[in-house]
């Protein structure tokens, strides 16, 4: 069901939301940016249609809302335990096609492997998605390249077009609320890219053998990284994760639990008691690129990474994920030659 | 050949080893021109000057080799240069109207700059407008942060770009790279308590390394911008030395009232009788005194809450 929306409306239709939901969107932070006087695009709560950036790629992912960057998971006092309560409220989530085709891969690593993660699923189910329609590429977009450029799992999803909301809507629920404050209904699509201007060919993980996991390709990102993590807290389908014991006692008795994001590139993450397992940056950056395009898809039959290019927004060395993929594409044409 | 030395100089030329030959002196305020500009330059150079220009050490153009007898003529071609920089001139056409306050310079600052903490060049040209033309001898230099790139410590007043860094604890994911950053970098201001950074508030510096380290955006920068403030740093033959932090944290209000403030402590207490008519601040203030010196600098100064103000210590620097 297709509607119109004129920005009045729009912003009403976010208020009624906001009654008993949190919404949450890209959003401006004034001179948040790394260096001064620039800004950070990233997820925040939306409570006005001021608030929502719609023709910008947030810096970071919809994901630190599925999976808080901190996140409380009980507290201890000595061998009682309370579970941290999780904030009632339903939530909605706006992204675009690839975030979406993200939330499968989150979905597929905390529900359906194994027993399913408690933390997310408790909040995974309060949640609903609008997709934010993507009428052009952004710099470093290979969506198509990784087919996430189109999506239909989404609640509603807008458009906004000559100052209107053009909202194309696929729930029950929300429909009346959408037709009392539409100015017209009328079919709506919402716009998918179908050009990135990166392009690029994923190479296909069955090609991928043993021979490429230890060629040479990988050894410049020895000198090249900084091992800052920055490509996988950007990513929306890293899902690296580690838990502190916060104590608030010198006894140690009194505490609590916390999970807390991490990132398989920074120093440290793959150190166990007696052993670092990946300590060569090289190392690193092949599991990384290998999980998005290898090891993931053969588990789940799907790749991993969705193209969405924020780890090569991100990286403060150039580093590009798409030339790796092209330098694993043309190492596999060697072996075949 | 009689030419009044002294307004020859106070309009931006020079005296020089050749008899009869002067050099131009370009002012050019935070160092930024547009280079729209530039063929005035090659111009002047070529057609009046021996076609050479001297890049100088503060930040301006000196284009050398030039007859008296042209100077009204390369005055004339100076003057669209001049509106362009938004030097504040009494007569057009008639060059510049002193030279006793210095080009204020500075680094390239945020708009190239990843380590900026501001937009150097906006804030040279606003100083300059405050302080530009005047007689008074007086230096002062920015630079973009703590780094001090623009050796702004050799200076009278020095101008450090500071940010307050703000930390969203729950953004942190305790990946350590601001306090070892902190610790290799800059002042080790910061400890982990707790797997989260501590700043420790009296030894930060602002230098805003945590914010450009920090991979999750959980460090971020204050929206109000800070200045660490330099006092009498001076090169010289006398005693040079390297200017004390008289404020940190304070803000640009601030600082443009105590550089204006300086000038009425300088008219007060100059000696006349130094050579050329005029005394160095520096050399003022060895005289009468550092309290006296902050007292009428910071005349009708509010300065931020967490500003702070130290003494600073005459005695140092090189001695012969």
């Amino acid at each position: 069901m297709g509607f119109v929306l004129d920005p009045l409306a729009f912003e009403t239709l976010l208020k009624q939301l906001n009654t008993d939901s949190l919404i949450y969107g890209p959003k401006l932070y004034k001179n948040g940016g790394v260096f001064a006087d620039t800004d950070c695009c990233r997820y925040g709560k939306i409570t006005s249609r001021a608030d929502l950036v719609l023709d910008k790629k947030s810096e970071f992912s919809f994901k630190e809302i599925l999976t808080p960057v901190s996140q409380t998971m009980f507290y201890f006092i000595e061998d009682e335990i309370k579970e941290a309560s999780v904030q009632p409220q339903n939530i909605y989530i706006f992204l675009r096609s690839c975030d979406l085709h993200a939330v499968k891969v989150q979905d597929a690593i905390y529900l359906q492997n194994g027993q399913p993660d408690y933390y997310y699923a408790k909040i995974r189910e309060k949640v609903k998605f609008i997709l934010i329609g993507c009428p052009s590429s952004f710099e470093n977009c290979f969506c198509v390249a990784m087919g996430t450029n189109k999506t239909d799992a989404y609640a509603f999803s807008v458009d906004l077009k000559n100052g209107n909301y053009y909202i194309n809507c696929q729930n029950d629920e929300l429909a009346p609320l959408c037709r009392q404050l539409a100015t017209k209904e009328v079919p709506v699509t919402p716009s998918f890219v179908t050009t990135n201007t990166t392009s690029v060919h994923c190479p296909p993980a069955e090609k991928i053998t043993r021979d490429i996991a230890q060629s040479k390709l990988w050894d410049e990102y020895n000198d090249r990284c900084l091992a800052c993590g920055r490509c996988t807290l950007v990513c929306p389908t890293c899902t690296c994760f580690t838990i502190q014991d916060f104590f608030y006692s010198e006894d140690k008795k009194t505490g609590e639990r916390r999970r807390i994001m991490s990132s398989c590139m920074i120093d440290g993450f793959s150190k166990t008691n007696s052993n670092n397992y990946r300590p060569q940056k090289s190392q690193r950056m092949r599991f990384k690129v290998l999980h998005k395009i290898k090891y993931f898809k053969e588990k789940f039959g799907f790749n991993m990474c969705v193209g969405c290019g924020r780890c090569d927004d991100t990286c403060p060395e150039y580093i590009s994920f798409t030339e790796c993929l092209k330098k694993i594409d043309d190492a596999i044409s060697e072996v075949r030659k | 050949m009689d030419i009044n030395t002294k307004k020859l100089k106070k309009n931006g030329f020079r005296i020089t080893t050749q008899r009869g030959i002067t050099a131009s002196r370009i002012r050019i305020p935070g160092g930024q021109l547009d280079a729209h500009f530039l063929p005035i330059i090659k111009e002047i150079a070529d057609k009046y000057g021996n076609g050479t220009i001297h890049l100088t050490t503060r930040q301006g153009i000196e284009i050398p080799g030039i007859d008296f007898a042209n100077i009204s003529k390369v005055n004339t071609l100076l003057q669209p240069l001049i509106e362009a920089c938004d030097i504040p001139q009494k007569e057009k056409y008639a060059g510049y109207p002193a030279a006793g306050t210095r080009n204020i310079s500075a680094c390239i600052g945020t708009p190239v700059c990843p380590y900026a903490c501001f937009d150097t060049a906006t804030l040279a040209k606003k100083i300059d407008k405050l302080i530009y033309p005047n007689d008074i001898h007086l230096k002062v230099a920015i630079t973009g942060c703590p780094m001090d790139c623009a050796k702004v410590r050799m200076h009278d007043f020095g101008i450090i770009g500071m940010t307050l860094p703000h930390l969203e604890e729950d953004r942190c994911i305790s990946c350590g790279a601001c306090g070892r950053t902190c610790n290799i970098k800059s002042v080790g201001a910061l400890k982990a308590v707790n797997f989260r950074p501590r700043r420790n508030e009296k030894k930060c510096i602002g230098c805003g390394e945590c914010v450009l380290v920090c991979p999750n955006a959980a460090w971020t920068r204050s929206q109000k911008k800070y200045f660490m403030l330099t006092a009498l740093g001076r090169s010289g033959k006398k005693n040079p030395r390297l200017a004390q932090t008289f404020i940190k944290w304070a803000d640009e209000e601030s600082i443009l009232k105590i550089i204006s403030n300086t000038y009425s402590f300088i008219q007060k207490y100059m000696n006349g009788n130094a050579p050329g008519g005029k005394e160095h601040l520096g050399y003022i203030v060895d005289r009468v005194g550092f309290p006296e010196f902050k007292k009428w600098v910071l005349r009708d100064v509010t300065l931020p809450p967490i500003a702070e103000v130290s003494d600073c210590n005459l005695q140092t620097g090189l001695k012969y």
